[in-house]
């Protein structure tokens, strides 16, 4: 009845090559960091005896959400020194995620996993290296793996398990959460604005106004990766600032 | 599960070449391979979330804490259920 097939995952997920393996992802990376560096390349001009106004309140609003929002929520006080990383880390990440709703670019960066898993792969070294300078490498392992309060015959038991979750798992799932969370919303724009180009375009002349259900869910679902495109930014900076205190600080 | 695996196994069985036979079986499998995932998840967040807002009703000015570890309770349930798409997407396409 009409003419719909799904195009190929190489279709919607990578473009023609620009140059050598240089595509559209790595233009948005690019265009992410650029545009992250002038916004505060720009807000540090500005003089900071009088009050900020235009791009030096955009700045200033989002070190104040990382600092109120992520760092004093997680770490307290004395994490402040990681406001800088968090930001960065932040900002990034959601100028990736943000291209997925602009039309004519419509492609979130972060929605192949190169990007998402260097970012973990980033995050682990980066905690992992600040547990071990605080703590010395014996220090940091032992308030890994042997985590007190435990009775001592479980730690047969215990010592495997925070192993695989505390040192394997929390890069994979980092990355693949940010992924994953892409790749989904990319996929599911793609289905919706495929059925309602197909209804609009089809042969029978009835099925043409029931097109315009599938576009409602499509504008709908827009309106929905927006708050996807800041969560998944809000909440991989959450876990980094929370893996960071927790090797920081251990429990005791 | 025995229902699910005899749906695979005609869907496998209607096509002849070998190769064919494992592509359909796999994107058979792959739609079964994510709503199985989005069960636990869903009633996962759905409780977390619930609990979340009740905790907040009750004590207004303890809504920002409360927020924050609901969004890595979020993060953490959901994983299971993103983990359940990627398998989604390697069944379908890889």
């Amino acid at each position: 009845m009409i003419a719909l097939e799904f195009p190929p995952i190489n279709a919607i997920l990578r473009w023609k090559e620009l140059f050598g393996s240089f595509n559209k992802i790595s233009l948005i990376a690019i265009a992410a960091m650029l545009i992250g560096m002038t916004i505060f390349l720009l807000a540090s001009k500005q003089d900071h005896r009088t009050a900020p106004r235009g791009v030096r309140n955009l700045a200033e609003s989002t070190v104040d959400f990382i600092e109120n929002g992520v760092v004093m929520q997680t770490m307290g006080r004395d994490g402040l020194g990681w406001t800088p990383f968090l930001l960065s880390l932040f900002l990034f990440i959601y100028l990736c995620n943000v291209p997925g709703i602009i039309p004519f670019l419509q492609m979130p960066a972060t929605a192949r996993m190169a990007l998402p898993a260097a970012l973990a792969l980033m995050v682990w070294f980066v905690y992992n290296g600040a547990g071990i300078k605080h703590q010395g490498f014996g220090g940091y392992m032992k308030s890994v793996l042997f985590p007190p309060g435990v009775p001592k015959a479980l730690y047969i038991l215990i010592t495997p398990i925070e192993f695989i979750s505390a040192i394997i798992v929390r890069p994979f799932s980092l990355a693949v959460r940010l992924f994953a969370n892409m790749l989904a919303g990319h996929i599911l724009l793609v289905t919706f604005a495929l059925l309602s180009e197909a209804l609009f375009q089809a042969k029978d002349k009835i099925l043409i106004p029931f097109g315009i259900l599938p576009f409602f869910m499509l504008v709908f679902l827009t309106g929905f990766e927006v708050l996807v495109a800041f969560l998944q930014a809000y909440i991989f900076v959450i876990l980094t600032a929370v893996y960071i205190g927790g090797a920081v600080h251990p429990e005791h | 599960m025995e229902a699910l695996a005899k749906i695979v196994a005609k869907a496998a069985e209607a096509a002849v070449d070998p190769a064919d036979a494992k592509n359909t079986a796999a994107a058979g499998s792959a739609g079964y391979a994510y709503g199985l995932a989005t069960l636990g998840p869903g009633l996962g967040i759905g409780f977390l979330v619930g609990k979340s807002v009740e905790a907040m009703a009750r004590q207004p000015e303890a809504a920002g804490m409360v927020r924050t570890t609901m969004f890595l309770g979020i993060a953490f349930t959901e994983a299971l259920a993103l983990i359940g798409f990627v398998v989604f997407i390697l069944l379908k396409f890889a």
